[in-house]
């Protein structure tokens, strides 16, 4: 079944399109600031932007921070939405249940399928990234953030582990919206829920009157991944941030499994 | 094949099924009848485990219902449904991929022979998205019989499709029920069951209202009916034993022997154009059975205002 739904995955347009928009933004970026050499400012703009003119090795994770706050997580949301929901729209779900197949297995490997494209989404945007900041800005010894100077090794092993990190944030958004799509028939629905739960996040990481729930927040400590470019890593909002998805990826799925396996279908 | 026992399923205040006890018997063409938003998509839903009863219970080839006997069932529920950018060939391998039963190295063979089977062999790389109706119905079926199963579960098969196509659907039904499958067949329409069955359920607001084999549906009557150019002749002549003279002309007698009837009609010289032993029809059986359909929303009456 898992692989099934990863064939389903593979042979479908959408997948295919969403990544290549996803990918295309940065490239977009990356052309403007080739052609005409104005960097935004250090400190304005997203992480990083201001350093990639310099420096092209820097530019995954540029471009993982510009389609961060937005893009990639409507990206992830909609896929991960249309997981249940999408099939149960389609009648294709009553099918695959009679077949039979179980339903703790099907939403096993619709999270698997899930969680394959979050983390293709992120590896392509970043490889992409990289080829095309390469290739405009050219590589140097990437700076840190702090100053210092990082050798080819430690900068490959950070921009891996931003990939991971960025990666594992998305999974928490997929999480939320895979439980969605367990609760309602319409895809659009889910997706719209999980991105309406992301948009109030951020409001309230940029509301200081929040401050109290700030730390519990799926989108509070989504850019922590800068840290892993300080030398040495500042690693206090990198471990938060980890362990606060794991605990959302681990709710949302225990919960999108529980109602799913006990719920009439009827669509 | 199939027994439930007191099947229940509540919605809130809403009872969708109530008490049901079905029995289906190996081999048998069963009929399950009623009107619409009468609760058969409910059941047939509980049957294959979609819908949890609220209480009662369901057995599968004698057992009690698991998820693992669908293996020996093929289904078709409200309606074909499939990927849509896919080709008809390439959703049914991917639905023969994804359950049980299959050996991969047969799956291309099985795929052919369903597509034979229900007579879309030949068809090309298009995508179901530009199928017909009745070409999306053939391919539900087709998905329904890839396990060869011993049960199909069908809930309004020949919807979209031609006349022809129902006769084609009718004739496969009658091929696979011969060869020992036994077949549950769902319906609103009384002629399609009719035709089909040798068993039928009535089921009305979630209650199952008759239940019997439709060669007991279609007793004889007693009666007799007699066309003749003379019909006010032959009436006077059998005297008490008419039963009614219609304004049409046709005569009901009431007569055990048809022969002996006939006989003595046209030695009285009275020419018989048509004669036949009248039947209890299904139709009726079910009218006088069932109420309104259940999609007919009439208004409350008025409460009266407190005196």
């Amino acid at each position: 079944m898992i692989g099934v739904e990863l064939r389903k995955l593979v042979r479908r347009p959408r997948t295919w399109m969403s990544i290549g928009l996803l990918a295309l933004l940065p490239t977009i970026v990356a052309m403007f600031l080739a052609v005409r050499d104005v960097a935004p400012r250090p400190g304005t703009g997203p992480a990083f932007l201001s350093a990639v003119l310099d420096n092209g090795a820097l530019f995954p994770a540029a471009a993982l921070a510009i389609v961060l706050p937005l893009f990639l997580p409507i990206a992830v949301a909609v896929v991960a939405g249309d997981a249940i929901a999408g099939d149960a729209q389609d009648g294709t779900l009553r099918y695959l249940l009679i077949r039979p197949v179980g339903r703790t297995r099907l939403i096993v490997a619709k999270m698997i399928a899930v969680g394959a494209y979050t983390m293709l989404a992120v590896v392509v945007v970043a490889a992409v990234a990289y080829v095309v900041g390469t290739q405009l800005f050219g590589s140097a010894p990437l700076p840190s953030v702090s100053g210092t100077e990082l050798s080819t090794t430690s900068a490959t092993l950070r921009t891996v582990l931003t990939v991971l990190y960025v990666g594992w944030s998305m999974l928490g958004v997929a999480a939320v919206a895979l439980f969605l799509s367990t609760l309602t028939d319409s895809p659009l629905a889910a997706a719209l829920g999980a991105i309406a739960l992301l948009i109030t996040s951020g409001v309230l990481v940029a509301l200081e009157a929040a401050a109290p729930v700030q730390p519990y927040l799926p989108t509070r400590y989504w850019l922590a991944f800068v840290d892993l470019f300080r030398d040495p890593v500042l690693t206090r909002d990198l471990l938060r941030g980890t362990a606060l998805q794991a605990v959302y990826i681990l709710v949302f799925l225990s919960a999108a499994w529980a109602n799913f396996t006990t719920k009439d279908i009827t669509s | 094949m199939i027994r439930t026992t007191a099947l229940t399923k509540r919605y809130g205040r809403v009872t969708a099924v109530d008490d049901l006890h079905l029995h289906v018997r190996e081999g048998d063409r069963y009929g399950f009848l009623g009107p619409n938003g009468s609760g058969k998509t409910t059941t047939v839903r509980m049957l294959l485990g979609l819908v949890l009863p609220t209480s009662g219970s369901v057995e599968l080839f004698g057992e009690r219902f698991q998820r693992d006997a669908l293996v020996e069932v093929g289904a078709l529920v409200e309606g074909p449904a499939f990927s849509a950018h896919l080709s008809g060939r390439d959703n049914l391998r991917l639905s023969d991929a994804a359950g049980p039963g299959g050996a991969r190295a047969t799956r291309r063979q099985r795929v052919e022979d369903v597509l034979e089977q229900v007579g879309l062999a030949g068809v090309d790389r298009r995508p179901v998205k530009a199928y017909s109706l009745g070409m999306r119905q053939r391919l539900g079926l087709a998905s329904a019989l890839l396990r060869k199963p011993r049960l199909l579960v069908l809930d309004e098969p020949t919807n979209g499709l031609d006349p022809q196509g129902i006769r084609e659907v009718r004739d496969l039904l009658l091929q696979l029920n011969r060869d020992g499958t036994t077949v549950f067949l769902s319906s609103h329409l009384l002629s399609e069951v009719e035709a089909l069955c040798t068993r039928i359920a009535v089921v009305d607001r979630g209650r199952l209202v008759l239940q019997d084999d439709l060669s007991a549906f279609q007793a004889l009557t007693g009666l007799v009916e007699v066309r003749t150019p003379f019909a006010h002749r032959a009436a006077t002549l059998l005297g008490e034993r008419v039963d009614d003279l219609r304004s049409d002309g046709l005569l009901l007698v009431r007569h055990d022997d048809p022969a002996a009837l006939n006989a003595e009609l046209v030695g009285a010289g009275i020419p018989v154009t048509a004669l036949h032993a009248q039947r209890r029809t299904l139709e009726a059986a079910v009218l006088s059975a069932t109420g309104a359909g259940s999609d007919r929303v009439a208004a409350e009456p008025a409460a009266k205002p407190a005196a």
